[in-house]
């Protein structure tokens, strides 16, 4: 996995005048055929600049976890655009989204979706492993992660051994471990107690204060999402408001 | 590139120990299955090939009929005489010894000890042409051949059969309806190049044979044996001209008689032994194809299992090659670990058997190497489908499966 290509970076810049990290415009998206044909998103546009920290809501079935998998470089719109730092995302190969993702992006889920039986240093070190990072670099890069979500002490641990709580925490760390861009999380709050859920929001609240990451989170709990300084809401694959925290909708 | 997607492999097949275990089951029992049988076979044809070397390496035999085996029936062309012996003796330069003989089974009596076996008759020759030394007594006098008389030089089995702690020389052994006298007992010489005893043997002036037992002055074969083994063809050559010429074969008619040497006996008859090795080492592949199957049916079950690990791994930004990698190493690593569990068994069980079998342990590197590098194909052909599988799921679809 030495032979990995060598990022992408510097993303080329557009040229388009404007600033922003992601932009979606008019984006749909269509599942099925015929009868069973399903529209998920029905024309969405989104600007999301550099260090915002964004709460994506609504019911099921509104469409944000399509918006979100799209963000994610997880799946492809089936109309319209979507531009990351000037890049047409919905342009490139399995593959290239695949690198964007491991140069770019971080992903918290619901699920924790950390591997079995594999260490929490090991869980964490991951993405580095697919960078070719050499294993030294790794270990030290993959500790201090650890160390940032407080589980320094548990690097030895397997998920099984760790609390859901804890299990997340090792999960943020395998998300930034890479100093992502952008962190995506997926109701990372949705299986846990409120007190592990708050201490979960602190230190997602942290990351994007003092590392300058950007948070895009979808969750569907209102206090948790309070955290956040902006609130977009989803309704019938549009979205149905966007504004400030704080700010009346 | 291949080190962390080895470390990795070996840490997927550590984790599911028991069920690696019975995944490579197939190919250690494939592998060494066939490891076994080529190296006992070659062991097997190292002894035939010793025993006919035997025989004396510049033996010729010449025997009425064409050549042994299917097709040709020698019944029809006429026996040799013991003049035709003393004509070849005479007539052709460069031989050593020539010795006529015939051969008959018969039941032995000795006391109360009775035992069937082969006698030969033929002339003192015979021991030189055959490689035969003395454990103990005397050969035939030429005038015990001329007389016919009934005396027997016999091999360390029938001795051992008849006389066991006896002293056989000077004993009289009753020949059908005749009685014998033993002058000689053969060293041993062991087992021959088909398996038989060859010191299951009696043998007597060829007169006394044919006049007591076979009551014809046929001879079977004629054997004989080449000073200078480089000068065999030639020798070979001059038998032919010559028996053609007795026995009036006209130019168009084909021999009715066969001339052999001892590298062509050698050939047939390692020849043999050769194909069953192929055989029974083509049975033991076949094993070796169903273990592959057997991988591919973990590996098919390893990643459903693990397609959440996948969805992970894709999430985080794995290419589809680097995950077909690593499935494909992990089948690759598990068949090779296969090949190498197989490859200590059948060095364990070949020596073990080889004892058994009393044929050399002979350690064939280019059979391990081939059983080895196969197995590890089996992984990357058996291998690739579950692989290619894992790596073109959907994320999304991966990271949703429970």
């Amino acid at each position: 996995m030495n032979a990995t290509p060598s990022p992408p970076a510097p993303l080329p810049s557009a040229g388009e005048g404007n600033e922003s990290l992601i932009e979606l415009r008019d984006v749909t998206k269509t599942y099925g055929q015929g009868t069973a044909e399903f529209q998920a998103l029905r024309g969405v546009n989104l600007r999301i600049e550099p260090g915002e920290f964004v709460a994506v809501m609504g019911p099921s079935g509104s469409g944000k976890s399509t918006a979100m998998n799209i963000l994610g470089c997880l799946d492809n719109p089936t109309s319209g655009a979507y531009v990351f730092r000037g890049l047409h995302v919905e342009q490139l190969s399995r593959n290239q989204r695949a690198l964007l993702r491991r140069y770019y992006l971080g992903f918290v889920f619901q699920g924790f979706n950390l591997l079995a039986r594999t260490t929490a240093l090991e869980n964490v070190e991951l993405p580095l492993v697919y960078r070719g990072e050499p294993r030294v670099a790794r270990h030290a890069r993959a500790r201090e992660a650890l160390d940032a979500v407080g589980l320094r002490q548990w690097e030895k641990h397997t998920p099984a051994e760790l609390s859901g709580g804890q299990q997340q925490r090792v999960a943020i760390a395998r998300a930034i471990v890479t100093s992502p861009t952008i962190l995506l999380a997926d109701e990372p709050t949705g299986n846990l107690d409120t007190q592990r859920s708050h201490e979960i929001m602190d230190l997602l609240v942290a990351l994007n204060r003092d590392r300058g990451i950007t948070v895009l989170m979808v969750t569907h709990e209102p206090d948790m999402a309070r955290y956040a300084k902006r609130i977009i809401h989803f309704l019938d694959g549009r979205v149905s408001s966007d504004h400030r925290n704080g700010e009346k909708p | 590139m291949f080190l962390s997607s080895l470390l990795l492999a070996l840490r997927a097949i550590r984790r599911n120990l028991m069920r690696s275990f019975l995944t490579i089951l197939g190919i250690v029992i494939g592998v060494s299955a066939v490891i076994t049988m080529v190296t006992l076979g070659n062991g097997a044809t190292r002894v035939v090939s010793d025993q006919i070397a035997s025989l004396g390496s510049n033996l010729v035999m010449v025997r009425p009929g064409q050549r042994l085996g299917p097709g040709r029936d020698s019944a029809g062309a006429p026996r040799f005489k013991v003049s035709d012996a003393e004509v070849i003796q005479t007539q052709i330069s460069g031989l050593n010894a020539v010795a006529p003989s015939t051969n008959r089974s018969v039941t032995v009596v000795y006391g109360a000890n009775n035992w069937s076996t082969a006698i030969t008759g033929s002339t003192d020759a015979y021991f030189t042409v055959g490689n035969w030394r003395l454990a103990g007594g005397r050969v035939f006098t030429e005038s015990e051949q001329r007389a016919g008389k009934a005396v027997c030089v016999i091999g360390e089995t029938v001795r051992r059969e008849l006389f066991g702690q006896l002293p056989a020389l000077g004993g009289e052994l009753r020949v059908s309806n005749f009685s014998c006298e033993v002058i000689g007992v053969l060293a041993s010489k062991g087992q021959s190049a088909m398996g038989m005893d060859q010191d299951d043997t009696i043998v007597m002036p060829l007169r006394t044979l044919q006049r007591r037992l076979t009551g014809n002055q046929d001879v079977n074969t004629i054997l004989v044996s080449v000073v200078d083994s480089s000068r065999t063809d030639q020798v070979m050559a001059d038998l032919r001209s010559l028996l053609r010429e007795r026995r009036k074969i006209a130019a168009s008619e084909d021999d009715n008689f066969s001339i052999l040497d001892t590298r062509q006996i050698a050939e047939t008859l390692t020849g043999t032994t050769k194909v069953m090795t192929m055989l029974l080492g083509a049975v033991a592949a076949v094993s070796l194809l169903v273990g592959g199957i057997g991988i591919m049916n973990i590996m098919l079950v390893s990643v459903t299992e693990r397609t959440r690990e996948i969805g992970i791994r894709l999430a985080i930004g794995a290419l589809e090659r680097e995950v077909l990698l690593q499935f494909l190493v992990e089948a690759v690593a598990l068949s090779a670990l296969g090949g190498i569990i197989g490859i200590i068994l059948a060095t364990l069980a070949s020596i073990g058997l080889a004892g058994v079998m009393q044929v050399p342990f002979l350690f064939d590197p280019a059979i391990n190497l081939l059983a080895f590098l196969f197995s590890a194909a089996i992984g990357v052909i058996f291998g690739y489908f579950p692989a290619r599988r894992a790596a073109r799921l959907d994320p999304i679809e991966a990271l949703r499966h429970e």
